[in-house]
């Protein structure tokens, strides 16, 4: 990245400053409702992938400072420039690949449940009750 | 050696689950070798940490370093390694988790021996041991996250195992939906405390933590998140199907990952933030407790099916625990620490004695299932005379949870009552009744199942294989033990547990240097 763009993409975060955060909220709070009121599983299974992204989102955002550069220590070049912070960016890795690995699976449970059940309704998979 | 005791407790079942699959390939007797000499191997370390720990220790462990932070040439220090952090509770909750691992694994040899799927069941199930002793062992709270999503994953799958059956898949789905709202929640939480505080070790944030505003935020989240993952009132329902319909082996193992979230809700509320919020948190415990304990027992009176009716008895169980321990932290902010010591050390022997009795009902359930090929009591009838070692076993574990004395389950309940009754009356009073239900539940239990006279349709049962009593033999050598030596336990090893976790303090400087 040339140095003018990092001051740019500085100038703008400055400017947005915690609403950033805000956002994050909203789209949690957004996946929350969807999960609580779609009734197809896959509708679901979307609202639960979409709050880890979220929260991914929450993660990165924690690390950032406006004008950082990326954290490679031998790379950084001066010692007095700025960096984001390299562990939520490791944990953001972590949670992905995490997040990845039960959308996975829940698609296949998704995938049987439909064999089994011929529908996607959660109102009619109810075989477990009481 | 015995210094690297945390890290091989770890590496044991996880090495198990990679070597599972080739093992499968080479025949029967390797892949029983494995199964149970990796799970016997995990309880002996898992003894080795629990005499480590005697007397007040606390074992630290840094992966790859001696101190938790990486120093740079230029002196900045970053708190960046993953550490495990033992003292007296946390030993005992490995022990439990150690010890349903080693019985449901002989249990499962010849349980799950008329089933494909073998490398896939054995894989899972030692990953999912692993993320339960993760769970117990980490000083890291991103570790802990990690080790939360291990065991989840590794217990979709095995709950779905029998992924023919419909009931199994949908107890599964229910499983993964609650497991993930908590999973995201924690991660949420967690993150904000690495966005005030810079740090993910446990005892790092606990020596900074001063009860602002955000720590009682992060809190309310950590206790909802984890109260969803151990199954209390509100958010019990997906606890009961997925009890059921696992394979019993896997159900055995359920129950400790279950109690290894609880142990991470006392963790954070006793060790981590000390005291935040006042009398606010120990109330919700307490309230909490009495719920799932009062619900989960009524829930549980009705039911026909074994496994269901043994599923909503956990929930009740699980409220004792709560109770206990919010009795507990409520005591142990304000000066009445008689009582509160007395209820900490009656929760921490009643978190024992759960994770054994309810193991072995739950491989009780199994080898009726397998005998008779039904979970249904309505269609069960007769059955102690031709399995007379599983119903001599099932009599003990069933007393033992309805808290009949002299057994276990009589002693730490009576524990919690005394101590409760300092708080308020009304506690013991619906313990009391909690535990008179408990009793006639499984009185009509053991009277369907196994007396009454022999139904034709049963005439061919016979006693389960030898490998399946052997695992229930174990689970109730350790019931008679408790039973015939509480003192023992309690001043060797609850005691200890308990005064672990009030000396918040301690913990802290174990990492942190002196204080």
């Amino acid at each position: 990245m040339t140095d003018s763009s990092v001051k740019a993409i500085a100038k703008v975060m400055d400017s947005v400053g915690d609403s950033a955060y805000v956002v994050v909220a909203l789209i949690v709070l957004m996946a929350l409702y969807a999960m609580l009121t779609q009734k197809n599983l896959l509708k679901v299974s979307i609202a639960i992938s979409v709050m880890c992204s979220s929260v991914n989102m929450f993660l990165v955002l924690l690390g950032y400072r406006a004008g950082g550069n990326i954290p490679i220590h031998f790379l950084k070049g001066d010692e007095s420039a700025l960096m984001v912070l390299p562990t939520p960016q490791c944990l953001t890795l972590t949670a992905i690949v995490i997040g990845l690995a039960t959308t996975a699976l829940m698609l296949s449970l998704i995938v049987m449940l439909r064999k089994h059940y011929g529908t996607l309704d959660i109102d009619e998979i109810r075989r477990l009750r009481g | 050696m015995s210094r690297h005791l945390p890290a091989f407790l770890i590496m044991t079942p996880m090495l198990g689950a990679f070597l599972s699959p080739l093992a499968v390939m080479l025949g029967r007797t390797a892949r029983n070798a494995v199964l149970v000499l990796f799970s016997l191997a995990t309880l002996v370390i898992s003894l080795g940490i629990v005499s480590a720990t005697m007397g007040g220790n606390v074992l630290v462990y840094v992966m790859g370093g001696e101190s938790y932070t990486l120093t740079m040439p230029s002196g900045m220090a970053y708190p960046v390694r993953i550490m495990f952090e033992i003292d007296g509770f946390n030993a005992l909750m490995i022990l439990c988790v150690a010890a349903a691992t080693f019985a449901g694994a002989l249990f499962s040899v010849a349980y799950m021996d008329r089933f494909s799927g073998w490398k896939r069941y054995m894989s899972l199930y030692f990953m999912m041991a692993t993320g339960a002793l993760g769970m117990c062992a980490t000083g890291d709270l991103f570790n802990f996250f990690v080790f939360v999503e291990v065991s989840s994953i590794a217990s979709f799958g095995l709950v779905a195992f029998w992924r023919d059956k419909p009931e199994a898949i949908e107890a599964s789905f229910k499983y993964m939906l609650v497991s993930q709202i908590a999973a995201m929640l924690l991660l949420i939480a967690l993150g904000a405390l690495y966005g005030k505080y810079n740090a993910l070790n446990m005892a790092a944030i606990a020596s900074m933590a001063r009860g602002g505003t955000l720590d009682k935020i992060v809190l309310a989240l950590f206790v909802i998140v984890l109260a969803f993952k151990c199954g209390a009132f509100p958010m019990h329902t997906w606890m009961p199907d997925a009890y059921a319909e696992a394979p019993a082996g896997v159900t055995c193992l359920l129950v400790t990952v279950s109690q290894a979230s609880f142990y991470g809700l006392i963790r954070i509320c006793f060790s981590i933030f000390p005291g935040v919020g006042g009398a606010v948190v120990p109330w919700i415990l307490i309230v909490l407790g009495c719920a799932s304990m009062f619900f989960g027992v009524m829930m549980a009176v009705v039911q026909h099916e074994i496994k269901r009716l043994m599923g909503y008895h956990s929930i009740s169980q699980v409220g004792y625990m709560l109770m206990a321990m919010g009795v507990g932290l409520l005591a142990a902010g304000g000066a009445e620490g008689v009582y509160g010591f007395k209820a900490m050390t009656g929760g921490i022997f009643h978190m024992v004695n759960y994770s054994v009795y309810k193991a072995l009902l739950f491989l009780c359930a199994g080898a009726l299932y397998y005998a008779t090929g039904t979970r249904d009591l309505d269609r069960m009838g007769g059955l102690v005379r031709s399995m007379p070692w599983t119903a001599g076993m099932f009599v003990i574990a069933a007393a033992a949870i309805s808290g009949l004395p002299p057994f276990n389950g009589f002693i730490s309940k009576w524990m919690i009552y005394e101590s409760s009754f300092a708080v308020h009356p009304a506690l013991t009073a619906i313990a009391m009744i909690t535990s008179v239900l408990t009793l006639a539940s499984f009185a009509k239990v053991f009277q369907a199942a196994f007396l009454g006279p022999a139904k034709a349709a049963l005439s061919g049962v016979r006693e389960v294989p030898c490998a399946m009593l052997a695992g229930m033999a174990a689970l109730t050598l350790f019931i008679l033990l408790l039973t015939l030596f509480p003192s023992w336990f309690t001043s060797r090893l609850f005691d200890n547990a308990a005064h672990a976790l009030l000396n918040h303090q301690g913990y802290v400087s174990a990492v942190m240097g002196g204080v």
